[in-house]
Parts: structure tokens; sequence; C-alpha cells
């Protein structure tokens, strides 16, 4: 299955409206808001063969808050399942992408691109979160690559590969984690030194964003990581124990 | 160590610059007190700056900001990673590097002095890093100490005991160490010091001032 | 391989190398590596991560120094490119410390204009930056390069994990040498870039345990490295 799904924004006497919402199932889009907007998947998968592309553009001084109303779950299928996702984020324009995880099913072969392009004070919030398979399931593979450039300058560039046991559980790389997540945060915040607790960090990237990162068994536990260092980030100081 | 450093490499030959001073000795000997004594002393005439090695911590260099005889900007702690002797012997390259930041930072000074950590007798300063080293000893070591040798009681500049009103107490013989001392040290000075009983370090301050001074006659 | 590169890969080079761990310090304060068999492991995971970005950004200084990866580019975007790669800033300081010091050891070993353009750019340029272009600098190729960059992600956190742990030097040894079949040792091998790959596409692999340890570590109290 090849699917292309788009949505862009613009501003219209001063407010976001949603001129483009291009569903192309299974990537099914519903706008729930008068500024947000949900994935709904109509399909199982994506299933080995599979390439989802999801193109986002933020007009400039507009918002847009994207979720997703379940996780996806990656399966096997023949060939590797490809999952692409550009956005361009304009000036002044705020974009908030907090979609449900990316689960890895046994014997699944994932790619995941994502493309971030930022204007100079464009502000974004974008989490990302993979769950090395369902409970007691020993996941598939997948290579996720995340590029944001700011302004035209790489901001923050990053892979993450699951699926090498070796790897996987190197006390360098994910550990006893099961997910992983990050949460990039482009934009002023007050927060200037990086604040670190268990299994999240909290870091100042050398652009102005920062990014929370964070290792957990759960995806209840990797989600309530990622909150407490995005909170921590917009208050510039612990945001409580964890 | 920030990162944030100016481009400063200095040449090697050591014109313009500070005259670099290298004190070493092992633990406990009174090398954070010597030092101590001589901002103290020296502070108040010539620029000064100190690179502490602490092996742990940065509990000597804590040690240096809260005393007080110093501005505290003036005072770098360089990590040593387990090994201070190779900090200052074989791979001088933070040392070298925290010395110059004072320099740049605060240029320019008459005298910058790295502490080592706290280690063997075996440890010296190469001449890379430090242009001339004070080594020092106290008397609670034991006597027996300078006639063992070692290339920092032999070869250092100055070799400084310390600790001399704990002579009696633990049965030290000032005249033995003395006479050991200069039976493998030759013409190289001795100085014998109480830091307790002179907070001032005047004798080896002296020593000091006369090293800078000829430094910078020579490099200036 | 150009025998110069022995030099850049040589623990003794007296670099500042030896004080940094490469977040063993902390993993072993953490427990998380506490034997050979997990140090093993941390060695392979940060090889095939950090090492890896390491590696690659090291190989485009190199091509970049030696005039052969023509493009708008400077060395300014280079470093923006190591950056942009490296999250934790306690990683992104202990980078540009190391690159610096190294940098200033290349200078006198194989004065060149081109270690005096990278300085003059980038007066704390990132590790491996200063690595390509002081292979440059000795007359060694982008390759050699790489492989020295991939040496040093293990070498020095390996010897630290000696003198932390006590661990067997010899088996920690046997620990590299089995690594080191998973070194980029030719042209065109997995981690390694033609030399005028744009660098928007050289490899970016994280190690988010990495970057918790290292923000762990400097904010320690109590330490014996650098990073």
């Amino acid at each position: 299955m090849h699917a292309r799904a788009a949505l862009a924004t613009a501003l219209v006497a001063g407010r976001t409206s949603i001129p483009v919402l291009r569903s192309a199932p299974p990537l099914t889009l519903r706008q729930t808001g008068p500024h947000s907007v949900h994935l709904i998947s109509t399909a199982a998968g994506p299933l080995g063969g599979d390439r989802l592309e999801l193109d986002l553009d933020v007009a400039p001084g507009t918002t847009l808050e994207l979720g997703s109303v379940a996780s996806t779950l990656v399966l096997p299928g023949p060939g590797e399942s490809r999952t692409l996702i550009t956005a361009r984020v304009g000036a002044g324009a705020t974009l908030r992408f907090t979609p449900e995880p990316t689960v890895l099913a046994a014997g699944c072969a994932h790619r995941i691109e994502v493309g971030l392009t930022l204007a100079s004070d464009a502000r974004v919030l974008w989490r990302e979160e993979i769950v090395f398979g369902r409970y007691g399931e020993q996941p598939g593979r997948c290579h996720a690559r995340f590029d944001a450039t700011l302004d035209g300058r790489p901001l923050l560039r990053q892979e993450f590969t699951v699926g090498t046991p070796a790897l996987d559980t190197s006390p360098a790389v994910y550990g006893d984690a099961r997910c992983v997540g990050t949460t990039l945060i482009a934009g002023p915040v007050p927060l200037a030194e990086a604040v670190v607790a268990d299994g999240v960090a909290v870091l100042p990237l050398a652009g102005p964003a920062t990014l929370v990162s964070a290792l957990a068994l759960d995806a209840v536990a990797l989600r309530t990581r990622l909150e407490w260092g995005e909170s921590t980030a917009s208050r510039g100081r612990p945001a409580g124990p964890v | 160590m920030s990162a944030d450093h100016d481009d400063h490499h200095h040449a090697p030959d050591g014109h313009g610059r500070a005259l670099r001073l290298g004190v070493g000795g092992p633990v406990g000997s009174g090398k954070t007190a010597l030092v101590a004594a001589l901002c103290r002393t020296l502070g108040p005439t010539l620029q000064l700056g100190v690179v502490t090695n602490d092996i742990y911590t940065t509990e000597d260099a804590d040690f240096l900001r809260k005393a007080g005889v110093l501005d505290e900007d003036r005072i770098l702690a360089v990590e040593t990673g387990c090994c201070p002797h190779t900090a200052i012997r074989d791979d001088i390259a933070a040392n070298l590097d925290a010395v110059e930041t004072l320099e740049n930072r605060f240029g320019p000074l008459h005298l910058v002095i790295v502490e080592s950590g706290g280690d063997n007798l075996t440890a010296t300063f190469s001449r890379g890093l430090a242009d001339k080293q004070i080594f020092v000893l106290d008397v609670s070591g034991g006597d027996k100490v300078p006639r063992k040798g070692g290339p920092g009681v032999t070869t250092a500049d100055l070799l400084v005991i310390n600790k001399t009103d704990l002579a009696p107490l633990v049965g030290a013989d000032l005249d033995v160490m003395a006479k050991d001392s200069a039976a493998v040290r030759g013409d190289r000075p001795v100085l014998f010091t109480s830091i307790r009983q002179d907070p001032t370090a005047a004798a080896v301050a002296a020593w000091v001032r006369d090293q800078v001074q000829s430094w910078l006659h020579q490099h200036h | 391989m150009n025998a110069a590169i022995l030099l850049l890969t040589d623990s003794r080079l007296p670099a500042g190398g030896h004080a940094h761990s490469g977040g063993v310090e902390q993993a072993v304060t953490s427990g998380a590596v506490h034997d050979v068999p997990s140090l093993g492991s941390f060695l392979r995971g940060r090889l095939h991560t950090t090492g890896a970005v390491a590696t690659a950004l090291a190989a485009a200084s190199c091509a970049f120094a030696s005039g052969t990866a023509d493009g708008p580019w400077a060395w300014d975007g280079l470093d923006a490119e190591v950056d942009a790669r490296t999250a934790s800033p306690a990683q992104r300081a202990a980078s540009r410390v190391q690159g610096r010091l190294l940098l200033r050891v290349a200078r006198r070993l194989w004065p060149s204009p081109v270690l005096e353009e990278l300085a003059g750019a980038v007066p704390s340029p990132h590790h491996p930056l200063a690595l390509g272009a002081a292979a440059h600098a000795a007359g060694a190729a982008p390759e050699d390069a790489a492989l020295a960059a991939a040496y040093h992600a293990i070498s020095g956190p390996a010897t630290a994990a000696v003198r932390l742990l006590g661990l067997d030097p010899v088996a920690v040894h046997r620990l590299l040498a089995d690594l080191s079949r998973e070194l980029p040792t030719a042209p065109g091998e997995r981690d390694l870039p033609p030399s005028a790959a744009p660098w928007a596409d050289l490899p970016a692999h994280s190690a988010p345990a990495l970057d918790v340890l290292a923000e762990r570590h400097a904010l320690a109290q109590v330490r014996l490295f650098v990073s």
C-alpha cells in the first residue's frame, strides 16, 4: 500500500484555518477542533511493503495540533514498511505533534523518516515514542531517522535503530529499557542547563531548542517521563518528582 | 571545565607569559595549604592564577576558593582520570589548557601555580608544563623519606619539608632530613616550614618571588 | 594506511584523552557496567552509536581538509553538524575540550595551513573535526581518520574501566581485539561516507543512555574523569 496524506494550514482573517486536509487510507485525518487534527488509522499496519507519507505545512502565524487516536502497530509483511513525515513550520507558527506510540511487532522491518523544516521563530513540540514489541514480544527491526533544521541550519539529527539485541541491550544505548522516546521543543524555553532524572534527560541543544530524551520499561512510564521533561523545559526547573 | 575558551596557543619558549610553578608531593603533605599561603603572601603584589588537580573531587579548588586568598575565578580545577601523575607529566594538555585559559582571562599574569593531585614520590612535572617545581614532604611521613629519594625529592627546584612542628611528636629528626636531602639534592635548596605556625610561608614565598623576578627578567 | 595515524590513535598522545571516560565512570557508578561482559556490551553500543557518528564526521573533516569535499561549506558548518548530532550539552562540552586539546597538539606536530584555518574558524572544534583535520595534516586519508575516530570511541572508555573497576587489562584488551573487527577498515564500508557526501546525510545514531549518563556525570559531586 502506498498512501500520501497531506495537511496545510492558512491564516484567514487572523485565525488558523485548515484548507488542505487530504486523507489517504490508512492515514485518515479528522479535524477535531479549530486547529486540532487527529490521525485515525483505518487499516492495520503499516505492514511490510507499505509506504505511508504525511506532509504537514504549517503556514506562518498559524497553529496546528496533531495527535492520533491509537498507537501504530507495525507488522511484518513482504519487504520493509516506511513512514515518511515531512513538516514545514513557518515564521511565528506553532506545531504540536503528539501521536500515540509506534509499537514494533515481532518480525516487522520498519523505517521512519522525519524531516522538519522550521523558520527561525517557529514553535514546535514534536514527540516520538517507539515501543520494542507488544508485552513480552521480541521486536522486529526499526530504523528511525529524524532531521530538523532551523532557518536552514541543522538543529537536531538523530537516528535510532532497534532490533539488534547486542546493541539494544547495551548500557550505552537502551540498557534494560523497552521503549525510547524523545520530544523536541523548538522555540524559547527558560531552561538554561540540562536536567536529568531516572531514565530521562532534558537537554538544551546547541541551537535554540530543547530535547527531552527518555527510556522506560513500558509505554506508560515513557509517557510520564517525557511529559515530566516537557514540563521541566517549560518551567525552566525540575517539575517535581518524575 | 567549560568549552568556551579563546584560541590560545602560546609560544613554547615562554616569551611573554607567566612563570609556571608546579607544586607536587604526597597526599596530605600540605600542598594545598602551601598554595594558599603563597596566594596570601604573594597575591597583594603579583598577578596570580592557580590550577588544581584534585584526584577525586574539586575539594582543593573549593578549599582555596573558601580560604578567600584569591579571586575564585582565578582558580581552575582539572580532572585527571585516576592518574594525577599523567596529568602533570605524560599528558599535560588539560593542565596547559587551564593555565592558558587563566592567562588569557586575567593576563598578563606573573605566576600560575599548578598544584598536582597527591601522588607518590616518583611524580614530577613535565618541563612542558612547569618552569619551576616545588616538592612538598612532611615530617610525619618519616625522616627516611629524603634519603629514599625519588625524582620529586631529588630534582625539584625547591624541596619543602612541612609540618616541622610535628617533628617531636612523630619522632622525626630534622637534622637527618636536612643532611639526607643535601646528599641527594646537591646544591638545590631545601626549606623547612610549618605552615600552621607561619601561615605566610615566608621563606618559601621569598624563594618563589625570586623565581618570578628572574623569570620576568629573562622572558619579558 | 598512513603510519602517522598510529600517533593519533595512541592513548599516550598528550591531548588530554586520559581524563575522559566516555560515560564509563557514571555507568560504573550506576552499576550498569560492573564486569568485563557488561563493559563489552557498553563498548559495542558506544562504537555503533556515537562512535559511528564520530567516525563519519572525522572522515568528512579529513576529506574537507584535503579539499576533496567541494561545496558551499565551511568548518563552522561541519561543526554545526556535530552539534546537531550531540543532544547532550555535557557531551558537546567534552567533545569540544578534547577537540581543542587535540588541535593544540596537532598544530605543533604537523604545522599546516589547514589546522590554522580550522583554529581560526572554530577555536574549540568538536573532536571529530580536529581529528579529521589532524589526520589530513599528518598525511593520512579520510578512511584513516575514520579508523582513528572509531578506535578512539572505545579505547578511552576501555582504559577508564580498567582503572575504575580494577578489571584484568588483558581481558579488556580482548574485548577491544574482538571489537576491532567491527571497526571501519576500508573505504566504502558501513558508516564511512564518500568524501563528498552531503554532511546532512551522515550518520546520526543516538545513544539515549549515554546522554543520561553524561548529564549525570556533569552534575556529580565526586568524579575522577572529566566525562
